[in-house]
């Protein structure tokens, strides 16, 4: 029999990773860490977009779904930002510096940042590790503040021990011209001397113009009121963005488990605009 | 038009098998169920459904993805060899091919899954005409010709009429394997007989009870609709969610991916999953699906909308009438569909 050459028209199978290896590990909270990930012989392991996600997995232990937390811009390195809550994420979070793990992506489509969203006057609000998705959008805005107009952030979480990159909102966010940092606390604390109040109430106090574009990530119940929350102020859903996070095995829309409709989070996903979530069967 | 004595069909096996892997109807403890040939296996082409589909061909219920081994801190990967080596699957059923052109949309959509595509271009595809078709079928309601594979996807058509297998090559790899096996093919086979076993055929299908199911109703344009109906309410509650409908389908393709520790590093496969299983849509903040009910109507939801949504109107149900047949409760697509009208 002849040999067979069909399968040089294959590339690697995607559901095959590639092998990362930590270079930095960042305690931001105390069930939060910053994983910094590089290609071993160096650089990065891919390019991607922000909102984009890659599978991150420790082989024998598990595998999931992560957002890429940093920019594009950044020519170095990926990292991702990833709360301990369960077997996978308390393995990770076992690991050091020079440690390997495997990934794979990245995977789903991204903000629009090249698109709808240039030029205009932007509002991020993020709850908890919620910021993590919308930290990549934010780096890449500031790197490219010129096709931009105003960016205000909102950031909230339980505590001031919650509220991940910290150091980087005081030391770049804030310093950046032309970008407000709100921040907001569940409950008082001693030492804390900013804003006290769940990020929905704070929104609204705030009165923002409602000309802006709204990305909005963090825990469905503050995703919730914070809809409601901008719907009183005035803004339409073809305004607002939001990122999913749904179980995901394949993360090429084959494997079944992240399908809502006829939606496949991570391959149509995980960015919709609110006009196209409202389409969605109310499964997310 | 080619034929051979059924008689010479072991003949036919053993030729084959001598070039290619075969995939036949085996018969092994009472169940009949697609499997290699062997010198000692007992193929079975007279029962007219496999207890299980034989997506498996393609589509192995668990397969190697790639192996890992940890040497220190450092990790390395080796993935699992494509198929290279061409195969024949012999006594398909049209359904049952239909079911191959429904995963085909899956695995072949863009990013293409090599592991199943290489399994493809080296299978051979051997159809076989329903020479009974039972009171469970019901591929004529998605458009599905029982009697004739002819267009269909398969490389060979073949007919069992009286004591003879009629043989027709549809495509290049089906002339190639014609004429490897020329030696037991005689090429004097009767059309005609072919079109009357096809009317026969074609006779059986139109009395059989489900037949005339309509399908009207059921597309993109009615998802609210059907999705928010109070019908999931009550059609769900006999579900156990053991997940028999979804293993015996053709045409359902969700999956796991795992690691098993073989105690020198881990090996990454996947298996068949789902979507009736509590746990398929289970992650750290929640599951999406929480009730039976939603993870019932998913399963319909997807065969009947969401997949003809995403591939120009062609449903992900053949109409094999497996789950009609195995499911513990009666629960099957055919009462769901009954239940929204589809009764004629």
């Amino acid at each position: 029999m002849s040999e067979c050459t069909c399968h040089d028209k294959y590339s690697l199978d995607t559901l095959v990773p590639q092998i990362g290896i930590i270079t930095d590990i960042r305690q931001e909270t105390p069930d939060v860490k910053t994983f910094r990930v590089n290609a071993p012989e160096g650089g990065k392991l891919f390019e991607h977009m922000p909102g984009q996600c890659a599978m991150v997995c420790v082989p024998g232990v598990g595998e999931a779904m992560f957002s890429i937390t940093s920019s594009p811009t950044n020519k170095e390195y990926q990292e991702f930002s990833i709360k301990k809550c369960g077997v996978l994420t308390d393995c990770l979070h076992s690991l050091e510096v020079g440690d390997q793990i495997t990934v794979r992506g990245p995977y789903g489509n991204n903000f629009p940042v090249d698109t709808e969203l240039k030029g205009k006057d932007l509002l991020f609000v993020a709850g908890g590790i919620g910021l993590a998705p919308l930290r990549s959008v934010i780096n890449y805005v500031i790197d490219n503040r010129a096709d931009y107009g105003t960016v205000d952030i909102l950031y909230g979480s339980r505590s001031a021990d919650d509220l991940v990159q910290l150091k980087e909102i005081q030391e770049v966010w804030c310093k950046t011209e032309g970008v407000n940092v709100h921040l907001t606390i569940d409950r008082e604390q001693e030492g804390w001397d900013g804003h006290v109040g769940f990020v929905p109430s704070y929104l609204k106090e705030l009165e923002f113009a409602n000309d802006k574009t709204v990305l909005v990530c963090g825990p469905p119940i503050m995703i919730k009121f914070v809809l409601q929350g901008l719907k009183e102020l005035g803004f339409e859903n073809e305004q607002i963005y939001t990122t999913f996070e749904l179980r995901m095995k394949c993360g090429i829309g084959k494997c079944g488990r992240c399908n809502i409709g006829s939606k496949y989070v991570c391959k149509d996903g995980p960015v919709f605009r609110y006009d196209q979530v409202e389409e969605l069967p109310n499964e997310y | 038009m080619y034929k051979i004595a059924k008689s010479n069909l072991p003949e036919l096996y053993k030729a084959i098998a001598g070039s290619k892997e075969l995939y036949l109807p085996l018969e092994n403890a009472g169940q009949v169920n697609f499997g290699p040939w062997s010198e000692d296996c007992t193929p079975d082409i007279e029962t007219l459904k496999s207890v299980k589909s034989p997506k498996d061909v393609f589509f192995p219920q668990s397969e190697n993805l790639y192996t890992c081994q940890k040497e220190g801190k450092n990790i390395k990967i080796d993935p699992e060899k494509l198929k290279d080596q061409d195969f024949v699957v012999f006594g398909m059923k049209s359904c049952d091919v239909k079911g191959v052109e429904v995963l085909d949309k899956v695995f072949l959509a863009d990013p293409i899954d090599t592991y199943y595509a290489a399994r493809r271009d080296h299978g051979i595809i051997v159809a076989m005409a329903c020479h009974e078709p039972e009171e469970s079928c019901f591929c004529k309601v998605f458009g599905i010709d029982a009697a004739d594979a002819s267009s269909s996807i398969a490389d060979v058509a073949t007919w069992m009429i009286g004591e003879d297998l009629y043989w027709k090559p549809l495509t290049e790899k089906g002339e190639a394997l014609t004429s490897e096996l020329s030696g037991l093919l005689s090429s004097d086979g009767d059309e005609n007989k072919v079109e009357e076993e096809k009317q026969a055929i074609t006779a059986i299908i139109n009395k059989l009870p489900y037949s005339d199911l309509s399908l009207e109703g059921w597309d993109g344009d009615h998802f609210e609709e059907k999705f928010n109906a109070t019908n999931w309410e009550e059609l769900y509650k006999p579900c156990l969610a053991c997940g028999t409908c979804t293993f015996v389908c053709p045409t359902c393709q969700c999956y796991d991916i795992k690691d098993y520790n073989t105690g020198n590093g881990t090996q990454r496969y996947r298996c068949w999953d789902s979507c009736m299983y509590s746990d398929f849509t289970m992650m750290a903040h929640g599951n999406n699906r929480n009730s039976q009910m939603q993870r019932f109507r998913q399963r319909f939801m997807h065969k009947l909308v969401y997949f003809p949504t995403n591939n120009d109107g062609m449903y992900s149900c053949v109409g094999c009438g497996r789950c009609v047949e195995k499911c513990p409760a009666s629960l099957n697509i055919v009462k769901v569909i009954k239940n929204f009208g589809g009764d004629k």
